[in-house]
């Protein structure tokens, strides 16, 4: 039986390892994240006080910590408007994704294997080029009389130019683009796995293909819309390098707030307090949504 | 009165008459009146170089259990996928009930399928699977929900209606498909490979039942399969295919007893095909002579056999007897040495060498009436096979 014990002595072994690594560089530098949000700024280096002099002087250290930066977030309409502009976009970035990517992604699923394969190198084609440079080549694209404007005004489609760099459009155009190949390989996944005699089935019991489709196909691939979403989403909520690429004075995401307060400011506990609650922003709804599906999937 | 409704009248408790060859009295393909309900006419199907149905006419009537027999790849899927309108036809036209449906999508056919694989719905409950094509059809909710208890009731799954297909077993799983396929009363039903994925305890009674089913339902039932048990048991008529054709059509005794060739008889069931030369004829007996078995006479009523010619004569195992001392009879008889004894429980398959070591290796069953564990026969016994002169058939290639 010893050997027994031993496996299972193994079994846990080898569930800490990733539990280990969470603590390790999840945890410890979010705690220091934490406790650095909770200081004031200072003319110090590091500029924050108070600074940890040892256990002797813990009292002291723990009185010097407080909300206030999380106060100001709250005070300051700036940062408040950061972030319902920042998750506003981010959702309107995940919609347009989901728009063009489920499309795109059910007529991958649609083809033979072999173009399939052809079909998702294609998708992750644009990783194989620096992220920056790719995004800077939409400069190049939307800037006035630039290619896009030179083909529109071309075509004889507009007259003048459009002035689309350095807005919103211009902004939602970069991060969808960025973005689409998150949101298309999770949904081509599920939808690729998707078993074709079920669509014969609601064929066969008087669906047209319309209704099988919003019956059998789209609740089907439900996962792969909430993972893609997830995976849009989160990471377009926190973008700084294409609102600040693209953008305009009026495109103020919450990461270029963050970006700013830590390097232009250098207020290290607020950059910090930002931070901390676009991760409580981002990490809630995850959470519940989690809580959700095991509640669901306990009462089927 | 037809068998069916004598059947009827058995009443409960009682396993009902199975149709099949017991049904003696019903024969529609027979009646020049009868309208079949559904008509394949010259209907063809290609996919790219291989020809799937070439050519196909057959015609199934009301009420009939009608099985499709034949290898994977002989067409006989594409032939019904043609029915159920997952395929169109190359050529040719399908008829249901006097309507030319060739051409319909299937969600408009008033034809139901059981798949293979069952493809229930797995996002949805037992209950919504059996009710998706009755909502397709606008049915009122309270008339959608007696139906569905009705048929949970009818496969005998009453109270596991909640539950999500991956909850189920197996055979639990089949009957949903079962319920959910009759659910809307078709017209006709479409069985692919019903019992595919059941053992085989429960594939003999999930025969009966469907069996039962389909009679007391009054439907017509289209089975494919390649298992010829199955067809046998369960089905009217059966039709073995072969590569896009239909060889031949009949009651499952008239298939297995009287083949029309060579092919049918070796794929329904075993046979033992010797080859012989014509040598006399005399009103139904003919006598032959063959280099493996001897002299062999056998009855023969249908075909026009001439003197001189080669022909194939098929024996089944089961209607050879097995002796060590030889036979009285003149004719039908060979010697030879058992070079093979497979005991199957209910038979024992004995292979006997004739005419020699390289000679021709014959099958013999042997039904096991005792349980003596010593047999009559052993390995390299030297023995007589015989038998009547009814047993023979001859066998166009």
């Amino acid at each position: 039986m010893s050997a027994r014990n031993a496996a299972a002595r193994l079994g846990r072994l080898v569930v800490a390892v990733p539990y280990l690594w969470l603590l390790l560089f999840f945890l410890v530098p979010f705690g220091m994240v934490l406790r650095i949000a909770l200081s004031d700024s200072a003319t110090a280096l590091p500029p924050y006080a108070p600074h940890f002099d040892g256990f002797s002087q813990l009292g002291e250290f723990l009185s010097g910590l407080d909300f206030e930066n999380f106060r100001l977030l709250g005070d300051d309409e700036l940062y408040w408007q950061s972030y319902l502009y920042s998750l506003r976009l981010a959702a309107l970035t995940t919609l347009i994704a989901l728009a063009i990517g489920y499309p795109l992604a059910y007529a991958m699923a649609s083809v033979s294997r072999r173009a399939q394969g052809l079909l998702v190198v294609l998708v992750i084609l644009p990783f194989w080029t620096s992220f920056l440079i790719r995004v800077y080549a939409w400069i190049g694209i939307l800037r006035p009389d630039g290619l896009l404007d030179a083909a529109l005004m071309g075509l004889g489609l507009t007259s003048e130019p459009l002035r689309l760099l350095n807005t919103e459009a211009a902004v939602l155009i970069g991060m969808v683009y960025s973005y689409l190949p998150f949101m298309v390989l999770p949904l081509f996944a599920t939808l690729q796995k998707l078993d074709r005699s079920l669509l014969e089935a609601a064929a066969d019991l008087g669906a047209t293909p319309l209704k099988a489709f919003l019956t059998v196909t789209l609740p089907l691939s439900l996962p792969g819309i909430l993972a893609g979403s997830a995976l849009v989403f989160i990471p377009a909520v926190g973008e700084f390098v294409i609102p600040d690429l693209l953008g305009g004075p009026d495109t103020v995401m919450i990461g270029k707030v963050l970006w700013n307060e830590f390097f232009s400011n250098r207020d290290w506990p607020l950059a910090s307090a930002v931070a901390i609650v676009l991760l409580i922003v981002l990490v809630l709804p995850l959470v519940l949504l989690q809580r959700a599906r095991l509640a669901r999937g306990e009462a089927a | 009165m037809s068998a069916r409704d004598d059947a009827a009248a058995a009443g409960p408790g009682k396993r009902k008459a199975s149709p099949g060859s017991v049904r003696r009295a019903f024969q529609p393909w027979n009646d020049p009146a009868a309208r079949p309900l559904v008509s394949f006419r010259n209907v063809a199907k290609r996919f790219g170089t291989v020809t799937a149905v070439d050519d196909l006419s057959l015609s199934l009537y009301p009420r009939e259990f009608f099985a499709l027999l034949g290898p994977s790849g002989c067409g006989k899927t594409t032939l019904m996928r043609m029915l159920a309108g997952f395929e169109t036809p190359d050529a040719g036209e399908i008829l249901l009930d006097g309507v030319d449906i060739t051409k319909v999508p299937p969600h408009q056919r008033p034809v139901n399928m059981m798949f293979q694989s069952y493809a229930l719905f797995p996002h949805l409950s037992v209950q919504a699977n059996i009710a998706y094509g009755l909502k397709r059809e606008g049915l009122p909710k309270p008339e959608i929900d007696r139906r569905v208890e009705e048929m949970l009731a009818l496969v005998k799954l009453d109270g596991l209606g909640k539950r999500r297909p991956d909850q189920l077993s197996g055979g639990q799983r089949q009957r949903v498909a079962l319920a959910r396929s009759l659910a809307k009363r078709p017209k006709l039903l479409l069985l692919d490979e019903p019992m595919a994925a059941l053992d085989r305890k429960l594939r003999e009674s999930t025969q009966f039942e469907l069996m039962d089913l389909q009679s007391e339902l009054g439907l017509t039932f289209m089975v494919v399969t390649h298992d010829q048990d199955e067809a046998m048991t369960m089905a009217d008529r059966m039709a073995v295919m072969s590569h896009g054709k239909l060889v031949q059509i009949g009651p499952p005794d008239v298939i297995y007893e009287a083949p029309a060739n060579r092919y049918v008889a070796e794929f329904v069931g075993d046979i033992n095909v010797i080859e012989g030369r014509v040598s006399a004829v005399a009103g139904d007996l003919v006598t032959l002579e063959s280099p493996v078995a001897g002299t062999v006479e056998l009855d023969e009523e249908t075909l026009a056999l001439k003197p001189g010619e080669a022909i194939f004569v098929g024996l089944r195992p089961e209607k050879i007897s097995l002796s060590h001392d030889e036979p009285e009879q003149g004719v039908n008889k060979v010697a030879g040495e058992i070079w093979d004894i497979g005991y199957l429980g209910d038979f024992t398959m004995v292979q006997v060498m004739v005419g020699g070591d390289d000679g021709h290796l014959l099958k013999v069953a042997l039904a096991n009436r005792s349980r003596r564990i010593e047999r009559p026969f052993a390995w390299e016994d030297k023995v007589w096979l015989s038998w009547d002169v009814e047993a023979g058939l001859v066998l166009p290639p």
